[in-house]
């Protein structure tokens, strides 16, 4: 029995360096834990256009992360999408009159939700929904927009400002 | 079988080995019982065939990740996208060069070993002695390996790929430069837990069941001699790494 003491011993080390490697795996090298926590209200905004936002991606404001967008509908009548984010329990002080819009982190990177807070005096509770939103820019129409300007002069900028 | 048709055998042959590889399976599940000496056997195979293929992963982990990360900075940098190194990393990591290699390796430290162990246990009459004396060797032979294949495989790779990071990190931060802070955000806003974490470790637990399996299988069915132990030990090697990758398709395709 002595001899297999050490057997069992060695096999149940390996066992645990294998759970820790896989628990240290999950914590450090992935978005798990990434979380805001349970303690979240949620809020909805409807946009025309979200481009490529994602379920998950950031809600930010003045750049630090408040939130997650938890689920992206379409309005079946205005063919709008609606975005549902949650937001963290501790930023419960954000006025209603608050805009929201769909920015890029740097040239290519990942879509965001970026709120820009008004000054009402009344704040956010959930289910509540934010009126001033932006449509994410997407670069093809940026470009087109800026060609079909610059070939056409004054006439489609009239069409722009209706 | 072997009637009129000649080409008949020579195909039937494959699928005739694939279904007494499941029967055999089947077989051996059918032993499991939460018996003491079960689990002592497989806590014992566990330390044999996972524990002491540590020390082998762990080094290929650690230059499979410098190495990842070498290559991988050579290509981002002529987009100036350097930093995005770690999520390339992670992301090839847990998706498939940890689960693959991994269970590679694992079919050629530890299913050799399985096969040629068995093999030689029917080549020496040790499996039917064991049948004289009402032992079933399918239970007490087989399936303390082929479960501890099943368990160890996924936390070799586990393993495998914490020490790729590690050396991700090491050549990235400390040889190329990088930010450790940027490496690690990368890392845990673009590596998604649920669809690249644990697709890899399902993905890795079939490739353990799948190596297990085919070393005990020829282990177990090999012909009593020195060159039929030889020949199974080769066939083992072999037919696991084919499966491994053709299921690495299938499941990455499919369900991952």
């Amino acid at each position: 029995m002595r001899a297999n003491y050490k057997v069992e011993l060695a096999s149940g080390i390996f066992l645990l360096l294998g759970i820790a490697a896989l628990v240290w795996l999950a914590t450090r090298a992935t978005d798990y834990g990434q979380d805001i926590g349970k303690d979240t209200y949620t809020i909805s905004a409807r946009f025309s256009n979200i481009g490529d936002l994602r379920d998950r991606s950031p809600v930010k404001i003045g750049g630090v992360t408040v939130g997650l967008v938890e689920s992206i509908e379409l309005d079946t009548v205005s063919f709008e999408a609606i975005v549902n984010m949650s937001i963290a329990r501790q930023f419960n002080e954000i006025p209603t009159d608050t805009g929201a819009s769909i920015l890029t982190s740097g040239v290519l990177g990942d879509r965001y939700v970026g709120l820009e807070p008004g000054g009402a005096p009344d704040f956010l509770a959930d289910g509540d929904e934010l009126f001033i939103t932006q449509s994410a820019l997407v670069l093809e129409q940026v470009i087109g927009k800026y060609l079909f300007n610059a070939g056409d002069g004054n006439k489609s900028q009239d069409k722009e400002s209706e | 079988m072997a009637n009129g048709n000649p080409t008949l055998p020579a195909l039937l042959g494959p699928v005739q080995s694939a279904g007494q590889c499941l029967l055999f399976l089947l077989r051996m599940l059918a032993g499991i019982r939460p018996r003491l000496d079960l689990i002592q056997s497989t806590l014992q195979q566990t330390y044999l065939i996972g524990a002491r293929s540590l020390v082998i992963i762990m080094i290929c982990g650690f230059f499979v990740g410098m190495v990842l990360s070498l290559q991988a900075i050579n290509a981002l940098e002529q987009f100036g996208a350097s930093d995005q190194v770690s999520l390339l990393v992670g992301k090839s990591l847990f998706r498939e060069l940890g689960p693959v290699l991994t269970a590679l390796l694992f079919a050629g430290r530890a299913g050799t070993s399985i096969t040629a162990e068995i093999g030689l246990m029917r080549a020496t009459s040790q499996i039917d002695a064991m049948q004289l004396m009402a032992i079933d060797p399918v239970q007490r032979v087989a399936l303390p390996r082929f479960l501890a294949g099943l368990i160890s495989v996924p936390l070799l790779t586990a393993m495998f790929n914490a020490l790729a990071i590690l050396g991700s990190v090491i050549f990235a931060v400390g040889v190329a430069g990088l930010d450790g802070g940027i490496f690690w955000t990368k890392l845990q806003t673009g590596v998604y837990f649920g669809k690249d974490f644990i697709g890899g470790v399902w993905k890795s637990l079939v490739f353990g069941g799948i190596v297990s399996l085919i070393a005990v299988y020829f282990g177990y069915t090999s012909k009593p001699t020195g060159a039929g132990v030889g020949t199974a030990t080769t066939n083992t090697v072999v037919l696991s790494s084919v499966l491994i990758l053709i299921f690495d398709f299938i499941l990455t395709s499919f369900f991952v």
